[in-house]
């Protein structure tokens, strides 16, 4: 999802029994439903994968603003301008409460930043697609945030106290973003042949990176285990998916427009969709930085950070001048 | 198969529990008073250069610019916190971090008990 | 020109907003720091609903089915209305902040002075937004001080700013026939009267911002008439019009 490659540091999952008293007692909490608060105990393990975790996932809010940014200027009317932007704007905001989350684990949001920025931590592999037309904004909406929002709604109940808070405020004011896309895939997908046709071209290109979004198949998947014993990751890959394929397929087939899956089709017998999996060499290649936009979305980034550290470094050393001479005063 | 590349995040465990760089912006614990005569209640953190600019980024990031509403803003590292209670058993890793103990969020009501 | 004036200082009022709330929202995902961010995005929301406010007037007061969007997305540069100020690139931080800074100083004594306008519509929509644009204010100002009065690099980047923006303050109090019948009918303020406050203020500012204001009065015009734009408001347009002017026919 967000966080799509998290890589637990543990040696596969440890028994109650074979736990020290500590991680014994940390354990039986989450079973319990309990929530852990920064300075409670924490397996070094657990501390790291939520830093990576909650890290990928601010990341991914905060690179996710450029594909839609991307249309706020050549947004077709001032409601959807301001729809687009309050949307864009909300990623922002759920970038800053999640790297506030990670904070509260003992890193700082510039040495987060750092790591996005020199490629050492990732973020989702779905903001490197480009956004071609304004049916994107459908598509992304309704697709990427449907998909996301799959993901966000269980983290609410996360074992960690600060990410699973901060899930709550998100899925709250996310509430509108899934609806916006669908509302602009509506109006498109029953507007004028041009505008059926960009939706279409935006389904087609969305819908197999939108499966990729969940994270490779539960069978190649070999670190779930463990964080999922820890609350931290609340269901896998393939559950998610299949989900969202289930959700999706009705949603497409009002709209009128045609899923780019020939061997979709819904199993009697299973109750659920069956579908084809996406080209996961495709991802993989993605995440390593082949996509076709990670190369500008990073210096999109850099670009932003190094352009803003005379405002960062001016407004800070504004604040210090006036605290001395406020002492100096008394 | 194996997994792919993930992003290994050494910094942390390496430098510890990071001092900020001297170019960021201090953290800052935002509570606000809504318009019902409850008390200002934590609502989350943000960074700011000083004071003035945190309750004004509060409004902006926190309220949306609600009006009617009264803002506090505390710098985390000026937070004196409890430890948990099961203090016993249990190290206490950031005792330097008072930032890390805040909440965090507020819960809507909504939401009911979590 | 011929135009019910009325309809010609609701255009100005309107596309004010409209192109500095397009300017602000170009920052979108590209700020110095998550939180300029997110209050630049509430600036130029609110600037996009003024823009629907006062178009959305204009258009009625014009009685041709032109709505808020016809007239934002469907009107060429000469018929723009906004001053040159505003449609000014973004330039760095500072350059975007300055500009705001300049115009929101004279767009807040401009909506107080509406408030009382003999229009109650007009009036209606001025009280509205002075709300919003005094904290735009208090917030440019903050920036303009902390940056002017921060780091040598800071400073030097906000006198310039200054520098290659203070040609376009005059244009803001420049009064013509628009304006004349707008005094006369109670409907406004004469753009001149604004003036000293708003030198009091910025005054005040700058001094506090540790930076000096040009000797040079200088004012470039032509906005606010639509007689001649500068090069940039073209490029803007062919940007936030595109999709309506290729698509004609298309809802959104």
């Amino acid at each position: 999802m967000y966080a799509q490659m998290i890589k637990s540091t543990g040696k596969g999952i440890k028994s109650l029994d074979e736990m020290d008293p500590e991680e014994r007692a940390f354990q039986e909490r989450i079973n319990a439903g309990g929530k852990i608060e920064p300075k409670d105990w924490m397996p070094d393990g657990y501390r790291k994968n939520l830093i990576r975790q909650i890290g990928q996932h601010a990341h991914s809010e905060i690179v996710g603003q450029l594909p839609e940014g991307n249309w706020i200027t050549r947004a077709p009317t001032l409601e959807r301008k301001a729809i687009l932007l309050a949307k864009v704007q909300d990623e922002a905001g759920h970038g800053l409460y999640l790297y506030c989350a990670a904070e509260t684990l003992g890193v700082t949001r510039d040495q987060m930043t750092r790591d996005l920025l020199s490629g050492k931590m990732k973020y989702s592999s779905i903001f490197n697609y480009p956004t071609l037309t304004w049916a994107d904004m459908g598509a992304v909406g309704w697709l990427v945030d449907g998909a996301a929002i799959m993901n966000q709604v269980p983290l609410q109940r996360t074992s960690y106290g600060p990410y699973a808070r901060a899930m709550v405020r998100i899925c709250k004011e996310e509430s509108f973003h899934q609806r916006q896309g669908f509302d602009i895939m509506m109006k498109m997908a029953k507007g004028t042949e041009a505008q059926r046709k960009m939706a279409q071209d935006a389904l087609n290109r969305f819908w197999f990176p939108a499966l990729m979004m969940f994270g490779p198949s539960d069978k190649d998947s070999v670190h779930s285990a463990q964080s999922m014993a820890w609350k931290i990751k609340m269901n896998t890959n393939d559950e998610l998916r299949q989900k969202f394929v289930d959700e999706t397929v009705p949603q497409a087939e009002y709209l009128g427009l045609t899923i780019p899956d020939e061997t979709l089709k819904f199993n009697g017998e299973t109750g659920h969709y069956d579908f084809a999996e996406p080209d996961w060499e495709e991802f993989f290649q993605v995440l390593k930085g082949n996509g076709p936009c990670n190369t500008e979305r990073l210096a999109a980034r850099n670009k932003a950070w190094d352009e803003g550290r005379w405002v960062r470094e001016g407004l800070l050393a504004h604040a210090e001048k006036k605290r001395s001479r406020q002492m100096a005063a008394e | 198969m194996s997994s792919p590349e993930s992003s290994e995040y050494k910094g942390t465990e390496a430098a510890p529990h990071g001092k900020a760089r001297s170019t960021e912006w201090p953290l800052w614990e935002i509570f606000i008073r809504g318009q019902h005569g409850l008390s200002h209640r934590h609502v989350g953190s943000l960074h700011a250069a000083d004071a003035e600019m945190a309750i004004k980024n509060a409004r902006d990031v926190y309220t949306r610019r609600n009006e009617g509403v009264s803002i506090w803003a505390v710098e985390a590292s000026a937070i004196a916190a409890s430890s948990p209670e099961e203090k016993g058993a249990l190290y206490e890793p950031a005792n330097d971090k008072v930032y890390r103990h805040p909440t965090f969020f507020d819960i809507p009501d909504e939401v009911g008990a979590m | 020109m011929s135009t019910d004036p009325k309809f010609e200082f609701l255009c100005r009022m309107g596309d004010n907003a409209l192109v500095l709330g397009h300017r602000v929202s170009e920052w979108c995902g590209t700020a110095p720091v998550l939180e300029e961010d997110i209050a630049l995005a509430n600036m130029a929301l609110d600037l996009i609903g003024q823009t629907q406010l006062w178009l959305g007037m204009a258009g009625e007061v014009e009685g041709a089915g032109r709505d808020a969007d016809k007239l934002a997305f469907h009107r060429d540069v000469w018929d723009f209305r906004n001053v040159l100020l505003v449609e000014q690139p973004n330039g760095d931080f500072g350059q975007t902040m300055m500009r705001q800074f300049l115009f929101d100083a004279w767009h807040l004594a401009q909506l107080t002075a509406l408030i009382d306008s003999s229009d109650k519509e007009i009036a209606a929509i001025a009280e509205k937004s002075a709300k919003e644009v005094t904290y735009h204010l208090e917030r440019s100002s903050d920036t303009v001080i902390g940056l002017g009065d921060g780091t040598e690099e800071s400073h030097r980047r906000m006198q310039a700013a200054l520098d290659l923006l203070w040609p376009y303050v005059g244009e803001m109090f420049l009064g013509d026939d628009v304006d004349a019948a707008m005094k006369d009918a109670g409907i406004a303020p004469d753009p001149a009267i604004l003036r000293a406050g708003y030198d009091q203020l910025v005054g005040d500012t700058l001094a506090a911002a540790t930076l000096t204001k040009p000797e040079d009065d200088f004012a470039h015009r032509g906005g606010k008439s639509g007689a001649r734009h500068s090069e940039h408001l073209g490029h803007m347009l062919t940007q936030m019009q595109w999709l309506q002017r290729a698509y004609p026919d298309a809802t959104w």
